[in-house]
């Protein structure tokens, strides 16, 4: 009953990678304040290679770790990542944060590919109920993904974040299995 | 949804306790080989305060979400009683092990032992959201089966010849309750 | 409200630092009952030993020394210097103006005291007035009706509810956000037993 494509979707596949593999990509990410301000809410700050090669050695100690690379199928190519935090095993919920590097990989249906792996790994393989997010009102591209992979809008936290003198809010999504396996058997009698 | 009583039972209840507290009592109960013997399958030999004092504090350090241990006190005069306590893959499968002794030997048929058990299992089922327990048993205690048998566990197999003690191989016995079954042996009041 | 106004002192109840001689038994005692933990977190319930707690306190006050984004006050009656509960503003985005609040009453006796009321009016006044935050959040599971209560009874509104995201003794929950911008807090009057 195993199945041997949880890892491989159409256009990426999730990949564990080393600590010194990843750290350099991350951190020229990391020089891109669009990125930073997609991904996070914190003001965006540079860090160092060796300081990003110490946070994934230090992720790699958890027992809890659920953080996976995304490359491209096609050239193999290190383009983002994808990873699960927040993670209430007895509720069966968790969060997940993805951020894609690289601009020309944006709005060509990567991200959306890996967050469908992310969660078919979630909902098949952790028997996790729920997966939430937090998108922020300004990232018109990631809502209009999270939607096409099942995500609802679930409330707004108001003008949460204050960002070149606009307040704007923080959008929660949620995921549920239903919802989601559902999506999957439609898309399957489609194709 | 006031849950007071979650962790008491009907003669016990049970505490997260201090390591020297444990420890002492720990070290107690280990010289007396019978109880060590029907409790573990490692070598029984007396451990001094100190050593599992560190082993204890060790522990704390980690405080991994994979083991919900408890020291089981009687409730009418909080008498340090035993141990009990749930370890296991609790993700992604909702099951875990339960393991208990009761230290103090004039305590052993009392009771005490169901009762710690049918608290850890409400604990388990109602705050860990689990779909089973399982547990291993030796098969020269029969008191313990019994006690469990009457809990609800059923048995699920043997790992035959796994123990060898006093000059004969024993079974390992398994047993196991479901969330379903637990909900029909329990049902809410 | 000016600069003699004492901030972390009300009618009843003084807010401040932890004691970890005495406190460490006390908080203990309270983790044995799930409904004290339910309120504070949606890790399973845990009670925690006299040490282990010890260890908490520690790890709290190494967390605000190094990230400077939190407040953590224990709280204590003035007559007779009662640990009667805690009180966090945390997880604060100072560029954005965030926070997250969070209370308990330890002691079932001491609950229906009016005592979360008067720890409220504190907290808000302290966020808004000296952190000048200009919004803080509450996370509260749809079980626990005393929370929701007290943070609608100062303005709180919901904001976002994460459907069926807690499972506690075989029955699901959702997970309320709620909200309170400076510009809307009215400061309330506590209501005296």
């Amino acid at each position: 009953m195993s199945n041997p494509d949880l890892f491989t979707g159409k256009l990426v596949h999730l990949t564990a990678e080393d600590p010194e593999t990843v750290a350099k990509p991350y951190c020229e990410w990391g020089r891109d304040t669009e990125f930073s301000r997609y991904l996070d809410s914190n003001p965006p700050f540079t860090f160092s290679e060796k300081k990003w090669k110490e946070w994934m050695e230090k992720d790699l100690e958890k027992t809890d770790n659920h953080f996976f690379s995304i490359r491209t199928l096609d050239g193999n190519q290190l383009i983002g990542f994808v990873a699960l935090f927040e993670l209430y095993w007895q509720h069966g919920d968790t969060m997940v944060a993805i951020a894609l590097g690289p601009h020309e990989y944006w709005g060509r249906g990567y991200g959306t590919d890996a967050m469908n792996l992310m969660l078919r790994y979630a909902f098949t393989e952790l028997n996790l109920r729920r997966v939430s997010l937090i998108v922020f009102e300004y990232n018109q591209r990631g809502i209009r993904s999270y939607q096409k992979n099942g995500f609802v809008e679930e409330g707004r936290v108001r003008g949460a974040m204050l960002r070149d003198g606009k307040r704007w809010d923080f959008i929660w999504m949620g995921a549920m299995r239903e919802d989601w396996m559902r999506i999957q058997q439609e898309s399957l009698r489609a194709s | 949804m006031d849950n007071l009583d979650l962790l008491q039972g009907k003669f016990v209840r049970l505490t997260a306790e201090d390591p020297k507290t444990a420890a002492e009592a720990f070290a107690r109960w280990g010289r007396d080989s019978e109880y060590s013997r029907l409790l573990d399958s490692s070598v029984s030999a007396p451990v001094s305060v100190k050593k599992i004092t560190e082993w204890m504090e060790k522990d704390l350090e980690k405080s991994s979400p994979t083991e919900y241990y408890f020291m089981i006190r009687r409730l009418e005069d909080d008498l340090l009683v035993g141990l009990i306590g749930l370890d296991g893959n609790i993700i992604p499968h909702g099951e875990a092990f339960v393991g208990i002794g009761i230290g103090e030997r004039e305590l052993w048929s009392k009771g005490y032992g169901s009762d710690a058990m049918r608290v850890i299992l409400r604990y388990g089922f109602s705050e860990l959201n689990l779909r089973r327990v399982s547990l291993d048993v030796f098969e020269y205690n029969p008191r313990a089966i019994r006690s469990y048998e009457k809990v609800g566990f059923v048995h699920e197999g043997r790992v035959r010849g796994y123990l060898h003690r006093s000059g004969q191989r024993w079974d390992l016995i398994f047993m196991g309750i479901l969330r379903e079954e637990w909900l029909a042996a329990y049902p809410k009041e | 409200m000016s600069i003699q106004t004492q901030l972390f002192e009300s009618a009843r109840l003084r807010l401040g630092p932890i004691d970890h001689e005495k406190d460490p038994e006390i908080e203990s005692r309270w983790t044995h009952d799930p409904v004290f933990l339910h309120g504070l977190s949606f890790n399973p319930a845990r009670p925690l030993s006299p040490a282990q707690m010890k260890k908490r306190y520690e790890a709290i006050e190494k967390e605000i020394d190094e990230s400077h984004n939190s407040f953590h006050f224990m709280v204590r009656s003035k007559e007779d210097e009662r640990l009667i509960g805690l009180a966090r503003i945390e997880w604060i985005e100072w560029s954005h103006g965030a926070g997250g609040l969070k209370l308990a009453i330890g002691d079932v006796k001491d609950r229906r005291q009016g005592y979360a009321s008067e720890v409220m009016q504190l907290l808000l006044r302290f966020a808004f007035d000296e952190l000048n935050l200009y919004r803080l959040s509450a996370v509260v599971g749809e079980d626990n009706l005393a929370g929701l209560a007290l943070l609608k009874k100062f303005g709180f509104v919901e904001e976002v509810r994460r459907r069926k995201a807690l499972l506690r003794d075989g029955q699901f929950f959702d997970l309320i956000h709620l909200g309170l911008l400076r510009n809307e807090w009215q400061p309330v009057e506590a209501s005296q037993p």
